[in-house]
């Protein structure tokens, strides 16, 4: 099956720029490995980490509002892989569309141009699922995850609240079990697998945020899983730094969707350590 | 009294509610039509084992009117049989198409020995126990079902499907020495004694003609699928309120043992779940399912006298308990049976170590509670059944945003469609317990008798 | 303790205040609880979840002293299983936000371990600081 050529405004967000380079490489990769042209989004910036929860103050939309306006020109669906920026463009952007007084006020000062409601916001999962189809998706692989049974691990931002981010259902997900079936391995659901991993607790509250990390990756661990699957990269510090003081071999490997998905497409320099560790055990 | 089809009733579903207008009517002297979709009488309530608040055994309370229903001289029962089509005369009277499916057994035939059941060597599931236990593929619901005659399930029975596929073509007729094919199994046919087995039998339409119609289909459960927070339906632990009926009723397929569906064990730590899917106008129904608190009340109350070690948890939102005697039942639950009722809606439930974790809260002590349970049933909420509409529509009854039975004045005239010659009764219209469906079928009857009345008065007028 | 309640504090500014934050109807709650049988952080809270929304319900003030809305990592698993829609998270932050108005901030980036802000992810740093910071 020849791979129709596909083309999206790709926002990498901060993070994946400097702390998860490895994330963005290896979404990258894939993506070019499944025919999808990922153009970034010229002169980006910060999200803004937090979707705004408080109405009265529409300043807090600016940061992703110009995100999406600088994604207009191309006018492309806009693609991302970081969970929390896919959660506050998409949502801000549903904000935008339903309330036309705050995107008024918003693009009255706003010099970068005008907010539209034009950019439909994508996760590059939903990509696969919808635009790619997972059978494109099995027929690249070539060297399955025979055995492997990974825990797909999907946290919160990334599917809730399901009614704006319109991409699985949190208490019943498929996405990131159908994307590893695709790549020939055996995931374990389990439990806490989109229960909160504890989020910016890291920074305020970092005794809770370990407890939180910690029961999830048992949660994972008692389900029988060797390796954690995620989709952002605060889960995936997160669930490592809870591990920190346990021996090496009661860890559980830590990985990003990409980096499972170069693993089975033959590109291992983007599989990452875990992944490779993992493979080879 | 000539039978001029003006005086004859016509009762569509043969619940309680149905049972008990058809009698209220019958025993008045006029002839009725008893439509029942399934194979047997009684509804939901033949799958209870006790009714609140008396806890009466409910086939025992329901067992003489079926079967009075049964004999009746003035009730013509059709079950297995649906509503095909609907149609006024001129006459005002309506003349109604019944179709009664196959059963594939010559009911004038079957003594109701029961033989073929025993010996069918296939098990299904079956709807009539909620998934606690199978039925046979020829069946009837109950050992006490009105009528006790069995029906083939078509789709299951492999001697039919063999044999229709060897008629359609889509299996060989003859095997390779040219000897024709016996379609397979069969075993119901060979050894029932009355040769009451009908391979060739087909639906049968009745044509009926009534002046006077009571709807009264009854009501089903939300399926568990529709709560994936509570497992949706994959935990075998996990199980709804009829299903613990079934497994409450000595009559039931664990002959009243209180059992683990997914292992057999005796459960010590059964939690009870109010409001599953009720009072949730965000992913449920909007409105309360009103029996849940009786039912769960009772339910923890027979689980304790089967279990006396055992502990029964309730979470609950709000104790609704309006009826006569209802508050002092819950009472005796909590005081009595050391029922520990925890106030807080589920937010989890969850399988670990072959147990089940349920997270609740109880908001009344400021505390998130986590209970480990053995077993837990789920009161789910009290819906309009995936048929109703499209019966009512038949018989050009409204139904309102809940899919129930629609009155044309709910408040003043409840068991009056607002159609012509065609009332309401019962679980069809909206959450209710058995004395109120039995008191508005009684109702919907009295409108029957009341009209039918009307019309001998003004015939015997004429004639006069 | 007793509580006097009378229409204005029942009607009065702070109510009024939390409702124009978060853009809730507070009475939609009829405290079911089930927000804090499903929240990941009770185990760190000194009122629950529920709790927090009762007394913004009644207008009681001594709500913007607890540490709940503080130990709230926003995962919206009581606002995705509320049965009346509520969005909770945006009445945590509601508090949150009065809060900081009426007090300190409650994170400083002068006072994160710095370690800690070398290796976290920044997306981490900013979250917790747009949300903590006067």
């Amino acid at each position: 099956m020849t791979l129709t050529p596909r083309a999206y405004s790709y926002f990498p967000g901060c993070t994946l720029a400097t702390t998860a380079v490895d994330y963005d490489a290896s979404g990258r990769a894939v993506a070019a490995a499944l025919n999808l042209d990922l153009h970034e989004v010229p002169d980006w910036n910060c999200c803004g980490a937090s979707f705004p929860l408080s109405a009265e103050n529409v300043m807090s939309f600016i940061a992703p509002a110009r995100v999406l306006i600088a994604a207009q020109h191309a006018g492309q669906d806009l693609a991302t892989l970081c969970a929390v920026c896919f959660h506050v463009l998409k949502r801000s952007d549903s904000y935008l569309r339903k309330h036309p007084e705050a995107a008024d006020r918003l693009n009255a000062f706003v010099t970068e141009g005008d907010y539209a409601a034009r950019v439909k916001v994508r996760h590059l999962l939903g990509v696969l699922r919808d635009d790619v189809g997972w059978e494109a998706v099995r027929e690249r692989v070539v060297a399955p995850l025979q055995g492997l049974r990974p825990a797909p691990y999907y946290g919160c931002l990334l599917l809730r609240p399901q009614a704006e981010m319109e991409l699985d259902d949190p208490e019943a997900p498929s996405l990131l079990h159908d994307l590893l079936h695709a790549l020939g391995a055996d995931p374990v659901g389990f439990p806490r697998q989109a229960e909160c991993c504890g989020s910016t607790l890291l920074v305020s509250a970092p005794e809770a945020n370990q407890r939180l990390s910690a029961a999830v990756i048992d949660s994972a661990r008692s389900a029988g899983a060797a390796i954690v699957i995620t989709a952002c990269p605060l889960c995936k510090f997160n669930l490592e730094r809870a591990q920190e003081g346990r021996p090496q071999a009661e860890q559980l490997p830590v990985a990003y969707f990409t980096q499972a998905m170069a693993a089975a497409f033959g590109l291992p320099e983007h599989a990452g350590p875990a992944f490779r560790r993992e493979v080879a055990a | 009294m000539k039978d001029s089809g003006c005086t004859t009733a016509l009762v569509v579903g043969a619940g309680i509610g149905g049972i008990t207008a058809a009698l209220d009517i019958a025993n008045s002297g006029f002839p009725v039509v008893l439509v029942e979709r399934e194979p047997s009488i009684g509804g939901h309530m033949a799958q209870l084992s006790e009714t609140f608040p008396t806890l009466d055994c409910s086939q025992c309370i329901m067992t003489p009117r079926t079967v009075e229903v049964g004999h009746h001289e003035n009730i013509r029962l059709h079950t297995y049989s649906d509503i095909e089509s609907v149609r006024r005369e001129p006459s005002g009277s309506y003349v109604v198409r019944i179709r009664r499916r196959a059963a594939y057994v010559d009911w004038d035939k079957c003594t109701g020995c029961g033989v073929c059941q025993e010996k069918c060597p296939f098990k299904v599931v079956s709807l009539f126990e909620r998934g606690i236990g199978p039925r046979k593929v020829i069946y009837t619901l109950s050992p006490q079902a009105v009528p006790n005659k069995p029906v083939i399930d078509a789709q299951q029975c492999r001697y039919l499907q063999s044999k229709w596929d060897m008629e359609a073509g889509r299996a060989p007729a003859v095997d390779k020495h040219g000897n024709p094919v016996t379609p397979k199994c069969g075993a119901c046919a060979k050894l029932c004694p009355t040769g009451a087995i009908d391979w060739e039998q087909q639906d049968r339409v009745i044509e009926e003609q009534v002046g006077a119609i009571i709807l009264a289909t009854g009501y089903d459960l939300l399926p568990v699928q529709r709560l994936p927070e509570y497992g949706g339906g994959e935990l075998r632990d996990v199980v709804d309120g009829l299903a613990f009926e079934r497994l409450l009723a000595a009559s039931g397929p664990t002959a009243g043992k209180v059992v683990r569906p997914s292992d057999g064990a005796v459960p010590k730590q059964v939690v009870f779940v109010q409001c599953s899917g009720s009072r949730d106008p965000e992913r449920g129904v909007p409105y309360c399912s009103k029996i849940c608190c009786l039912y769960v009340a009772k339910q923890a109350m027979l689980y304790k006298h089967r279990v006396p070690d055992g502990q029964a948890t309730v979470f609950y939102i709000d104790v609704r308990a309006g009826g006569k005697g209802y508050e002092e039942f819950v009472t005796r639950a909590q005081e009595e049976h050391g029922v520990v009722y925890l106030r807080g809606k589920v937010s989890k439930i969850y399988s670990q170590d072959g147990r089940l974790i349920v997270k609740g809260a109880d908001t009344l002590s400021h505390r998130a509670v986590e209970i480990s349970a053995d077993l837990v049933v789920l009161a789910t909420a009290y819906v309009a059944r995936a048929s109703t509409a499209a019966v009512a529509a038949q018989f050009g009854v409204a139904v309102d945003e809940n899919g129930f039975l629609a009155p044309g004045d709910e408040e003043m005239a409840p068991v009056e469609s607002g159609v012509e010659a065609v009332f309401l009764a019962g679980a069809a219209l909206g959450p209710k317990d058995i004395p109120e469906t039995v008191a508005q079928a009684s109702g919907a009857a009295a409108k029957v008798l009341s009209l039918f009345q009307q019309r001998v008065a003004a015939e015997a007028h004429v004639t006069a | 303790m007793r509580v006097v309640l009378n229409p204005e504090a029942l009607h009065g500014a702070f109510i009024r205040e939390i409702e124009a934050i978060s853009e809730q109807n507070l009475l939609a709650c009829n405290q079911c609880g089930r927000c804090s049988a499903g929240c990941p952080l009770v185990e760190e809270m000194d009122l629950l979840p529920n709790q927090i929304i009762r007394l913004a319900q009644l207008g009681l003030e001594t709500v913007i002293d607890s540490q709940t809305p503080w130990m709230c990592a926003s995962c919206l698993m009581c606002q995705s299983r509320c049965p009346k829609g509520v969005d909770l998270p945006r009445v945590m932050e509601a508090v949150r936000q009065i809060a900081l108005r009426r007090g300190d901030s409650r994170v400083l980036a002068g006072r994160i371990d710095g370690s800690l802000l070398a290796s976290a992810p920044q997306m981490a740093v900013i979250g917790a600081l747009r949300r903590g910071e006067k």
